[in-house]
Protein backbone atom coordinates (compact mmCIF):
# COMPACT_ATOMS: atom_id res chain seq x y z
CA UNK A 1 0.00 0.00 0.00
CA UNK A 2 0.87 3.19 -0.95
CA UNK A 3 0.44 6.10 2.25
CA UNK A 4 0.64 9.96 2.60
CA UNK A 5 4.50 9.38 3.39
CA UNK A 6 5.21 7.90 -0.31
CA UNK A 7 3.76 10.78 -1.68
CA UNK A 8 5.49 13.03 0.65
CA UNK A 9 8.37 11.32 -0.88
CA UNK A 10 7.50 11.13 -4.46
CA UNK A 11 6.80 15.15 -4.49
CA UNK A 12 10.62 15.73 -2.41
CA UNK A 13 12.14 13.13 -5.28
CA UNK A 14 10.69 15.29 -8.08
CA UNK A 15 11.61 18.89 -6.44
CA UNK A 16 15.23 17.42 -5.97
CA UNK A 17 15.26 16.19 -9.73
CA UNK A 18 13.71 19.20 -11.19
CA UNK A 19 16.53 21.10 -8.99
CA UNK A 20 19.31 19.38 -10.32
CA UNK A 21 18.01 19.12 -14.26
CA UNK A 22 16.86 23.18 -14.06
CA UNK A 23 19.82 23.93 -15.94
CA UNK A 24 19.04 21.09 -18.57
CA UNK A 25 15.50 21.46 -18.95
CA UNK A 26 15.55 25.35 -19.59
CA UNK A 27 18.73 23.95 -22.47
CA UNK A 28 16.11 21.78 -24.17
CA UNK A 29 13.85 24.75 -23.55
CA UNK A 30 16.05 27.62 -25.80
CA UNK A 31 15.52 26.24 -29.43
CA UNK A 32 11.66 25.44 -29.15
CA UNK A 33 10.76 27.61 -26.72
CA UNK A 34 11.19 30.53 -24.42
CA UNK A 35 14.19 29.29 -22.15
CA UNK A 36 12.22 28.77 -19.01
CA UNK A 37 11.11 25.61 -18.62
CA UNK A 38 13.48 25.05 -15.71
CA UNK A 39 13.50 27.99 -13.75
CA UNK A 40 9.52 27.62 -13.95
CA UNK A 41 9.00 24.31 -12.77
CA UNK A 42 11.74 24.58 -10.26
CA UNK A 43 10.05 27.70 -8.99
CA UNK A 44 7.21 25.75 -8.70
CA UNK A 45 8.71 22.64 -7.09
CA UNK A 46 10.38 24.60 -4.35
CA UNK A 47 7.20 26.54 -3.39
CA UNK A 48 5.58 22.40 -3.19
CA UNK A 49 8.60 21.04 -1.60
CA UNK A 50 8.16 24.56 1.25
CA UNK A 51 3.85 23.79 1.69
CA UNK A 52 4.29 20.27 2.20
CA UNK A 53 6.65 20.89 4.64
CA UNK A 54 4.45 23.06 6.75
CA UNK A 55 1.17 21.58 5.79
CA UNK A 56 -0.39 18.70 7.39
CA UNK A 57 -1.98 17.37 4.30
CA UNK A 58 -2.23 13.40 5.69
CA UNK A 59 -3.98 11.49 2.53
CA UNK A 60 -2.71 10.82 -0.71
CA UNK A 61 -5.19 12.84 -2.27
CA UNK A 62 -4.81 15.89 -0.26
CA UNK A 63 -0.88 15.84 -0.57
CA UNK A 64 -1.27 16.13 -4.55
CA UNK A 65 -4.23 18.54 -4.84
CA UNK A 66 -2.43 20.77 -2.78
CA UNK A 67 0.84 20.59 -4.78
CA UNK A 68 -0.90 20.94 -7.79
CA UNK A 69 -2.32 24.24 -6.03
CA UNK A 70 0.64 25.43 -5.67
CA UNK A 71 2.51 24.63 -9.43
CA UNK A 72 -0.96 26.91 -10.42
CA UNK A 73 -0.15 29.39 -8.60
CA UNK A 74 3.74 29.85 -8.81
CA UNK A 75 4.91 28.35 -12.04
CA UNK A 76 3.96 31.25 -14.48
CA UNK A 77 4.30 29.35 -17.36
CA UNK A 78 2.10 26.89 -19.09
CA UNK A 79 3.79 24.10 -16.98
CA UNK A 80 1.88 25.55 -13.98
CA UNK A 81 -1.77 24.97 -15.05
CA UNK A 82 -0.53 21.31 -16.89
CA UNK A 83 1.53 20.10 -13.91
CA UNK A 84 -1.17 21.66 -11.61
CA UNK A 85 -3.60 19.77 -13.13
CA UNK A 86 -2.22 16.54 -13.36
CA UNK A 87 -1.78 16.16 -9.91
CA UNK A 88 -4.78 18.11 -9.06
CA UNK A 89 -6.80 15.65 -10.99
CA UNK A 90 -4.77 12.79 -9.77
CA UNK A 91 -5.21 13.62 -5.86
CA UNK A 92 -8.80 14.18 -6.36
CA UNK A 93 -9.37 10.49 -8.22
CA UNK A 94 -7.44 8.71 -4.91
CA UNK A 95 -10.07 10.80 -3.20
CA UNK A 96 -9.41 10.98 0.56
CA UNK A 97 -8.24 7.38 1.37
CA UNK A 98 -4.96 7.44 4.06
CA UNK A 99 -3.73 4.22 1.73
CA UNK A 100 -4.27 3.55 -2.12
CA UNK A 101 -3.11 0.63 -3.72
CA UNK A 102 -0.48 1.02 -6.78
CA UNK A 103 -3.74 0.17 -9.00
CA UNK A 104 -5.42 2.64 -7.76
CA UNK A 105 -2.98 5.17 -8.56
CA UNK A 106 -2.45 3.65 -11.65
CA UNK A 107 -5.93 4.70 -12.79
CA UNK A 108 -6.05 8.31 -10.54
CA UNK A 109 -2.89 9.16 -12.87
CA UNK A 110 -4.56 8.18 -15.90
CA UNK A 111 -7.61 10.06 -15.01
CA UNK A 112 -5.19 12.94 -14.10
CA UNK A 113 -3.41 12.64 -17.91
CA UNK A 114 -6.38 12.76 -19.32
CA UNK A 115 -7.16 16.09 -17.66
CA UNK A 116 -3.87 17.45 -19.31
CA UNK A 117 -4.69 16.43 -22.68
CA UNK A 118 -7.93 17.42 -22.26
CA UNK A 119 -6.50 20.94 -20.88
CA UNK A 120 -3.77 21.22 -23.19
CA UNK A 121 -5.85 19.73 -26.29
CA UNK A 122 -2.58 17.55 -27.05
CA UNK A 123 -2.48 13.95 -28.10
CA UNK A 124 0.24 11.82 -28.19
CA UNK A 125 2.68 12.58 -30.63
CA UNK A 126 2.34 16.72 -30.59
CA UNK A 127 5.60 16.59 -28.82
CA UNK A 128 4.33 17.35 -25.69
CA UNK A 129 4.58 15.97 -21.74
CA UNK A 130 1.45 13.79 -23.06
CA UNK A 131 4.58 11.74 -24.95
CA UNK A 132 6.43 10.54 -21.66
CA UNK A 133 2.97 10.47 -19.54
CA UNK A 134 1.05 7.90 -21.70
CA UNK A 135 3.55 5.41 -21.45
CA UNK A 136 4.30 5.58 -18.43
CA UNK A 137 1.05 5.27 -17.49
CA UNK A 138 0.64 2.40 -19.43
CA UNK A 139 3.28 0.71 -17.92
CA UNK A 140 2.69 1.31 -14.15
CA UNK A 141 1.20 -2.14 -14.28
CA UNK A 142 4.79 -3.73 -14.23
CA UNK A 143 5.73 -1.14 -11.67
CA UNK A 144 7.34 1.82 -11.47
CA UNK A 145 10.67 1.23 -12.48
CA UNK A 146 9.37 -0.16 -15.85
CA UNK A 147 6.88 3.46 -15.68
CA UNK A 148 10.65 5.79 -15.68
CA UNK A 149 11.91 3.46 -18.29
CA UNK A 150 8.59 4.15 -20.62
CA UNK A 151 8.32 7.64 -19.69
CA UNK A 152 12.30 8.26 -20.44
CA UNK A 153 12.20 6.57 -23.86
CA UNK A 154 8.96 8.41 -24.58
CA UNK A 155 10.27 12.05 -23.81
CA UNK A 156 13.47 10.58 -26.00
CA UNK A 157 11.20 9.73 -28.80
CA UNK A 158 10.11 13.24 -28.66
CA UNK A 159 13.18 14.17 -31.03
CA UNK A 160 12.09 13.65 -34.37
CA UNK A 161 8.42 14.93 -33.87
CA UNK A 162 7.46 17.88 -35.23
CA UNK A 163 5.36 20.12 -32.20
CA UNK A 164 2.03 21.05 -32.80
CA UNK A 165 0.91 22.09 -29.71
CA UNK A 166 2.52 25.50 -27.61
CA UNK A 167 4.59 27.88 -28.44
CA UNK A 168 6.97 25.55 -30.45
CA UNK A 169 4.18 24.69 -32.73
CA UNK A 170 5.19 27.83 -34.79
CA UNK A 171 8.95 26.62 -35.48
CA UNK A 172 6.81 23.84 -37.55
CA UNK A 173 9.63 21.68 -38.88
CA UNK A 174 12.38 23.42 -37.29
CA UNK A 175 10.95 22.22 -33.55
CA UNK A 176 12.69 18.81 -35.41
CA UNK A 177 15.26 17.35 -33.75
CA UNK A 178 15.30 18.68 -30.35
CA UNK A 179 13.76 16.58 -27.28
CA UNK A 180 10.56 18.16 -25.59
CA UNK A 181 11.47 19.62 -22.48
CA UNK A 182 7.76 19.04 -21.05
CA UNK A 183 8.10 15.14 -22.04
CA UNK A 184 11.46 15.63 -20.41
CA UNK A 185 10.46 17.18 -16.82
CA UNK A 186 7.47 14.33 -17.20
CA UNK A 187 10.03 11.68 -17.23
CA UNK A 188 11.73 13.38 -14.22
CA UNK A 189 7.95 13.34 -12.04
CA UNK A 190 7.88 9.82 -13.09
CA UNK A 191 11.25 8.97 -11.81
CA UNK A 192 10.33 10.57 -8.61
CA UNK A 193 8.01 8.07 -8.59
CA UNK A 194 10.01 5.16 -8.78
CA UNK A 195 12.79 6.90 -6.15
CA UNK A 196 10.05 7.02 -3.79
CA UNK A 197 8.58 3.26 -4.17
CA UNK A 198 12.75 2.60 -3.79
CA UNK A 199 12.89 4.61 -0.63
CA UNK B 1 -30.44 43.75 -20.65
CA UNK B 2 -32.34 46.14 -18.28
CA UNK B 3 -30.14 45.11 -15.65
CA UNK B 4 -27.92 48.10 -14.01
CA UNK B 5 -25.61 45.31 -13.04
CA UNK B 6 -22.78 45.37 -15.05
CA UNK B 7 -20.95 42.26 -16.76
CA UNK B 8 -17.22 42.62 -15.61
CA UNK B 9 -13.80 42.45 -18.15
CA UNK B 10 -10.63 40.68 -17.05
CA UNK B 11 -7.37 41.06 -18.95
CA UNK B 12 -5.01 38.31 -18.79
CA UNK B 13 -1.37 39.03 -20.74
CA UNK B 14 1.66 37.34 -20.55
CA UNK B 15 2.55 41.11 -19.69
CA UNK B 16 1.42 43.69 -16.98
CA UNK B 17 2.12 46.34 -19.79
CA UNK B 18 0.10 44.82 -22.30
CA UNK B 19 -2.80 43.70 -20.11
CA UNK B 20 -2.97 47.45 -18.28
CA UNK B 21 -2.67 49.35 -21.61
CA UNK B 22 -5.17 47.02 -23.52
CA UNK B 23 -7.33 48.26 -20.71
CA UNK B 24 -7.08 51.63 -20.87
CA UNK B 25 -7.10 51.36 -24.78
CA UNK B 26 -10.55 49.88 -24.31
CA UNK B 27 -12.19 51.76 -21.97
CA UNK B 28 -10.46 54.74 -23.82
CA UNK B 29 -12.58 53.67 -27.43
CA UNK B 30 -15.36 52.50 -25.86
CA UNK B 31 -16.14 56.10 -24.43
CA UNK B 32 -18.45 56.70 -22.11
CA UNK B 33 -17.12 53.21 -20.44
CA UNK B 34 -16.14 54.74 -17.02
CA UNK B 35 -18.72 52.60 -15.09
CA UNK B 36 -17.51 48.93 -16.98
CA UNK B 37 -15.72 47.48 -14.09
CA UNK B 38 -12.32 46.05 -15.90
CA UNK B 39 -9.23 44.79 -14.29
CA UNK B 40 -5.87 43.86 -16.31
CA UNK B 41 -3.64 40.40 -14.94
CA UNK B 42 -0.70 40.69 -16.76
CA UNK B 43 2.83 38.79 -16.06
CA UNK B 44 3.39 37.18 -12.89
CA UNK B 45 2.93 38.38 -9.05
CA UNK B 46 6.09 40.89 -8.27
CA UNK B 47 6.70 41.15 -11.89
CA UNK B 48 8.19 39.12 -14.80
CA UNK B 49 6.72 37.83 -17.59
CA UNK B 50 3.71 34.96 -17.38
CA UNK B 51 0.82 34.56 -16.43
CA UNK B 52 -0.35 34.41 -12.12
CA UNK B 53 -2.62 32.58 -10.88
CA UNK B 54 -3.01 34.88 -7.99
CA UNK B 55 -3.17 38.07 -10.10
CA UNK B 56 -6.00 36.53 -12.40
CA UNK B 57 -8.33 35.23 -9.42
CA UNK B 58 -8.45 38.47 -7.61
CA UNK B 59 -9.07 40.85 -10.89
CA UNK B 60 -11.77 38.29 -11.47
CA UNK B 61 -13.01 38.92 -8.17
CA UNK B 62 -12.62 42.80 -8.08
CA UNK B 63 -14.80 43.07 -11.16
CA UNK B 64 -17.68 41.21 -10.33
CA UNK B 65 -20.85 42.83 -9.73
CA UNK B 66 -23.20 40.20 -9.97
CA UNK B 67 -23.69 39.85 -13.49
CA UNK B 68 -20.92 37.54 -14.36
CA UNK B 69 -17.32 38.27 -15.71
CA UNK B 70 -15.79 38.29 -19.20
CA UNK B 71 -12.12 36.75 -19.00
CA UNK B 72 -10.01 38.25 -22.25
CA UNK B 73 -6.33 36.41 -22.51
CA UNK B 74 -3.33 36.51 -24.78
CA UNK B 75 -2.15 32.83 -25.27
CA UNK B 76 -0.46 29.71 -23.91
CA UNK B 77 0.10 29.90 -20.19
CA UNK B 78 -2.57 33.02 -19.80
CA UNK B 79 -5.68 30.18 -21.53
CA UNK B 80 -4.48 27.61 -19.58
CA UNK B 81 -4.19 29.00 -16.12
CA UNK B 82 -7.60 30.39 -16.75
CA UNK B 83 -8.82 27.14 -17.92
CA UNK B 84 -7.63 25.54 -15.08
CA UNK B 85 -8.89 27.93 -12.21
CA UNK B 86 -12.45 27.54 -13.86
CA UNK B 87 -11.81 23.93 -13.93
CA UNK B 88 -11.24 23.97 -10.17
CA UNK B 89 -14.55 25.43 -9.73
CA UNK B 90 -14.09 27.60 -6.69
CA UNK B 91 -11.12 29.78 -7.79
CA UNK B 92 -13.17 32.55 -9.60
CA UNK B 93 -16.49 34.40 -9.37
CA UNK B 94 -19.37 32.36 -10.46
CA UNK B 95 -20.44 33.10 -13.69
CA UNK B 96 -16.75 34.03 -14.99
CA UNK B 97 -16.18 32.89 -18.40
CA UNK B 98 -12.95 32.70 -20.59
CA UNK B 99 -14.13 34.13 -24.22
CA UNK B 100 -12.71 32.72 -27.18
CA UNK B 101 -11.88 36.46 -28.76
CA UNK B 102 -8.96 38.40 -29.90
CA UNK B 103 -7.12 40.18 -27.33
CA UNK B 104 -6.93 43.98 -28.49
CA UNK B 105 -10.02 43.99 -30.36
CA UNK B 106 -12.33 41.49 -28.14
CA UNK B 107 -11.04 43.63 -25.35
CA UNK B 108 -12.73 46.62 -27.43
CA UNK B 109 -15.90 44.94 -28.33
CA UNK B 110 -16.61 42.97 -24.75
CA UNK B 111 -16.13 46.67 -22.92
CA UNK B 112 -18.31 48.76 -25.56
CA UNK B 113 -20.80 45.85 -25.06
CA UNK B 114 -20.38 45.74 -21.38
CA UNK B 115 -21.09 49.79 -21.18
CA UNK B 116 -24.80 49.24 -22.68
CA UNK B 117 -25.52 47.00 -19.79
CA UNK B 118 -25.53 43.78 -22.18
CA UNK B 119 -25.53 40.83 -20.52
CA UNK B 120 -22.95 38.46 -20.28
CA UNK B 121 -23.94 35.68 -23.43
CA UNK B 122 -23.92 39.61 -25.57
CA UNK B 123 -20.71 40.83 -24.05
CA UNK B 124 -19.02 37.09 -25.37
CA UNK B 125 -20.64 37.34 -28.29
CA UNK B 126 -19.55 40.35 -29.30
CA UNK B 127 -16.02 39.63 -28.10
CA UNK B 128 -16.03 36.58 -30.23
CA UNK B 129 -17.39 38.03 -33.40
CA UNK B 130 -14.43 40.58 -33.32
CA UNK B 131 -12.59 37.46 -34.96
CA UNK B 132 -14.44 38.02 -37.85
CA UNK B 133 -13.79 41.43 -38.56
CA UNK B 134 -11.19 41.06 -41.54
CA UNK B 135 -8.30 43.54 -42.18
CA UNK B 136 -7.31 42.64 -45.71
Amino acid sequence: MLDADFFRRWMAATAASVDREAERLTALDSPIGDADHGSNLQRGFTAVRATLEKDAADTPGAILVLAGRQLISTVGGASGPLYGTLLRRTGKALGDAPEVTEEQLAEALRAGVEGVMTLGGAAPGDKTMVDALVPAVDALRDGFAAARTAAEQGAEATTPLQARKGRASYLGERSIGHQDPGATSSALLIAGLAEAAEA
Amino acid sequence: MGDDKLVGIVLVSHSAEVAASVAALAKELAGGAEAVPVAPAGGREGGGVGTSAELVSAAAASVDRGAGVAVLTDLGSAVLTVKALLAEGDELPDRTRLVDAPFVEGAVAAVVTAATGADLDAVEAAAAEAYAYRKV
